[in-house]
Formats: structure tokens, sequence, C-alpha cells
């Protein structure tokens, strides 16, 4: 557990939020296109660091709105969060 | 087997104060080339190479552990076993593995201690009745014993258990499983380690894999800690750090990694002797032979690799283990910690090669692989060995994610993942 700085929010207890996954994965453009395994691959697999990671985080028990946030999963470390659309900033 | 433990043996060992048995495994260092090498030294990975020196003649073997043996979540389960899954596939696999249990203390000479006290499923809705009953009858076209009891059965198998339909998610009923129960998850490791080393295996601790050298689609072998080691051959059985040793390879694996808690009592006299789960509440609970009470907490839900997890988990857990049991109300907690699983998300497990020739992966076991350890050796070395699948472990291939035929056991299984 860890306190998160919500950008609109500010700052409350990790288990006022829930976690969305890994961030910046791209839905296809077309999607009738793909095939079984391009499917798979945007679908199931994960990265799932042991490290620095760009996750999404939403505050379910706040004001309900998205965010990204990226964390060092080897010591729950928050390095920094940015709101949706918002360029990663570089740590 | 050399060094055979018996009543002989230990009164024998009695005449010299105990100090001259010999050590239960080597310690040796690798060899440059293996037939075959099995990273993560916790129970799965044991049992793999013990199976493989043993039913597949592979003897010239090794085990990388990059801690102690069993250190990881052998050693920090609840150590619940049982087999009562829903579906088929599930049902074939965790009921291999409670079938090998029955005569594992024997077959290795190591008392594990298995104990089949039964385990209990609570039903505490409308919609958890029906899923029971289903799924009891599920089990029992499968072979599986399970029965239904009502609450009035409940609380005559187990009387600590607070039936007042007052409370806020009152008992119903539950599935009971008699075959089912717990055993010593140390000894389990450690019975695995002597029966594998005794065949030849060599078990090489505090060695971890740095990364995998391939050559095209095929491995060549692994650069470690204590420096390269040539194979062919790669069994990974790493756990929560499956995703870790998957990106070496330049592979993706459909895992999550998140901490699972669990936490102790401090010792009492004999108050449960079965094991009571509850998946609506989530709260699991057994005691084990020192008399802790022993009890399953959830998984934090983001992924983390700390082996910490969160307070509030264990607060929600212990809400609802007092108000199933007010006997436990003013008992202290002595320990409390976390392993990290890797959870597929159709919460069934993955024995199976890969498109890489020669890397097979065994994970995804999520918050319920203890209960497997045995089966899950038995078919990863036949699928190491052989090169395909046993029957038993087909259906748990990686490429179940492509083709869309997965093994769905979230809610079906008998505790929330």
């Amino acid at each position: 557990m860890f306190v998160i700085n919500c950008p609109y929010c500010g700052e409350r207890d990790q288990s006022e939020f829930s976690c969305g996954g890994e961030a910046h994965i791209v839905r296809p453009k077309q999607p009738t296109e793909l095939s079984d395994d391009e499917w798979a691959e945007y679908l199931f697999m994960k990265k799932n660091i042991k490290g620095v990671q760009f996750e999404r985080w939403n505050h379910a028990h706040g004001c309900r709105k998205w965010f990204n946030m990226i964390r060092d999963t080897s010591n729950d470390k928050i390095h920094a969060v940015y709101k949706m659309g918002e360029k990663p900033p570089v740590i | 087997m050399k060094n055979k433990y018996s009543i002989f043996s230990l009164i024998k060992n009695a005449f010299s104060q105990h100090e001259n048995w010999k050590q239960a495994w080597g310690n040796p260092e690798p060899k440059k080339e293996y037939e075959a090498v099995i990273v993560g030294g916790g129970g799965h990975g044991l049992a793999t190479a013990y199976y493989l020196a043993k039913k597949h003649n592979m003897k010239n073997i090794a085990v990388l552990e990059k801690g102690w043996i069993g250190g990881g979540n052998t050693g920090r389960n609840t150590t619940i076993i049982r087999s009562n899954y829903l579906w088929d596939a599930s049902a074939g696999l965790y009921d291999h593995a409670l079938k090998i249990w029955e005569n594992l203390s024997q077959e290795l000479n190591y008392n594990i201690m298995f104990s089949q006290r039964g385990v209990m499923n609570l039903a505490h809705n409308l919609q958890d009745v029906r899923d029971l009953k289903r799924r009891t009858h599920a089990n029992r076209l499968n072979g599986i014993d399970a029965v239904w009891l009502d609450t009035k059965q409940v609380k005559e198998f187990c009387p600590i258990i607070n039936i007042s339909q007052d409370i806020r998610y009152p008992v119903l009923g539950g599935t009971l499983q008699r075959r089912a129960g717990t055993a010593r998850h140390d000894a389990v490791a450690w019975g695995y380690a002597r029966g594998a080393d005794a065949m030849g295996v060599d078990i090489i601790q505090n060695c971890e894999v740095k990364g995998i050298k391939r050559n095209g689609d095929q491995v060549e072998g692994l650069d470690t800690t204590k420096g390269f080691i040539k194979t062919k051959k790669i069994g990974v059985v790493a756990a929560g750090h499956s995703s870790v040793i998957a990106n070496m390879a330049g592979l993706k694996l459909p895992l999550e990694s998140k901490p699972l808690q669990a936490l102790v009592s401090e010792p009492v006299k004999p108050i449960i002797d079965t094991v009571v789960m509850s998946n609506a509440v989530h709260a699991y609970v057994s005691q084990s032979d020192k008399g802790e009470l022993v009890i399953g907490a959830g998984t934090d839900a983001y992924i983390s690799y700390t082996q910490r997890g969160s307070h509030d988990v264990v607060e929600g857990t212990l809400k609802a283990i007092l108000e199933l049991y007010p006997i436990f109300s003013r008992m202290k907690m002595l320990r409390q910690w976390g392993g990290i699983v890797d959870i597929c998300p159709d919460a069934s497990p993955i024995i199976s090669k890969t498109n890489i020739k020669g890397l097979y992966f065994n994970c995804g076991w999520g918050t319920g692989g203890f209960k497997a350890t045995p089966g899950s050796g038995d078919l990863f070395a036949h699928t190491i060995a052989n090169d395909e699948p046993h029957k038993l472990n087909a259906a748990f291939n990686l490429n179940r994610f492509v083709s869309g035929d997965l093994v769905d056991e979230h809610g079906a299984a008998a505790v929330a993942h």
C-alpha cells in the first residue's frame, strides 16, 4: 500500500484507487483486419515489468477520473503521475 | 536410496546424539553443460527435476535457484490441497496431483505430513449456493468426491462457525471434499530435493539466471551469476518472476505478477480440524500442527514484485474471519508475509512448449499452485522429455490465448483470484 497523488484530488491512500494495468497500449485501428496472433498480443500479452512501469489508474472511490502513473514495481516507488493524453514525463 | 529414513535409522542415529545424519542434498558447483536445466527451485521445479530423472531417465540435469530452495512461494502458501475444480481439464489436472499426494510420503521416503482433513467451501448467497451445487455435480461426474452440506451440516462439521442468519454474509451451506487437506509445504520441497539429488540431479542454490542465449529459434544455454551453462532444454518454473525470465528470451507471457498475502496467529490448542474457505468474503483458515491459525488473504490489485502486500487486504480478510468465527476475536496475529503470484487472464496455469525450441514454461498458477505441485512436476517433466504435452496438460498450453480455448476458472474455482 502506498499514497498516490491524484492529479485532480491530491494525495490519497492507494486503496481508494483501482489499477488498470499497463498503459499506452494502442487499440488496433482496424480490429477486423487483425490475425488471431495479433489479437492475442493486444488482449492478453503483458510486459509485466519488474522495474519502472507505465500504468493506468482510476480514482475509483474519489473523482473517478483515469490518469497515468510511472511506478517501480520492484519497490512500489512512484516516479510520476500525469493526466490522460499528456506525454509521459522523462524520469 | 542411500541414507534411507526409517525407525531403524532414527534409533541408530539416536546413539550418536543425531550428529551424524548425512546432508539430505548436495551443494554442487554447476557443470559446463546439462541435458536440461530447470529454472526455479521451488516445489514445482524440484518435482519436475525429480520426475525427469525418475520417469524419463534424464539424470544429467540441474535445478537453478536464485535464493534457497523452497524460499519462494513454496514456503509462503497456506498449504491447502484440493481438486474440486469445475471444468474437466482442471479437474483432471488437480486430481492427478491429489492422487500423487496420497502416496507421496512413501514414494519420497520423506514425511510431507499430508493430512486429508477435508476442505469445506462456504456459500453466502443464492448465487454461491447454485454455483457450488453445480460444481459438486461436475466434480462427481469427474470422479472427484464432493458433497453438498446444508447450514446445519456445516455447523456439525465445523462447530466454531457462526451460522447466525443475521450476519452480513450468512452461511447458507457449503461443499466438502473429504480427500482434500493440507501438507507441510517446506517438506515437499525438501523431499523432492532429496529424491532428485539421490538420482544425480544438481541442485544449485544462490544462482540467478541473467540471460538466455538463443541461436535462431533454439535455446543454447543460460547466463547465470555462476557463469554460462550450456543446455538444449530449459524448463522455467519461476512463479511470479516468469515474465522476467520470458523477457530474457524475447518472449511475452499473458501474466500479471501480484503480491498475495497470508498470516498466522499465535499458537493455540486444536480448535479447527479442517480447512474452511469462503469465496464471497475471501477468508480461508486452517490450523497448523504447531497450533497457529493459517489464514489466507487476497492479492493486491496491481502489479508488484515487493513480496509485502497491503495492509487493507489483510484487514478485509480478518474482518470476514471474525464475523464467521467470533471465537477468534481476541487472538493475536504473529506473522504476515507476501509472495508474488503470476496470474493468467483465465486463472488457469500454463504448462507448455513455446515457439522457441527447447524453452518450456510452467507458470500462471496464480494463487493456487501449491496443491498441484506433484502433478505439475510430473506433467511438466513429460512435456520437456517428449517435447509434447501429456493429455492432462494439453489444454493448458500457451496457444490457448491465441485460439480462445481458455480454461476459465475465474469464479469457478473455490476462491476468488
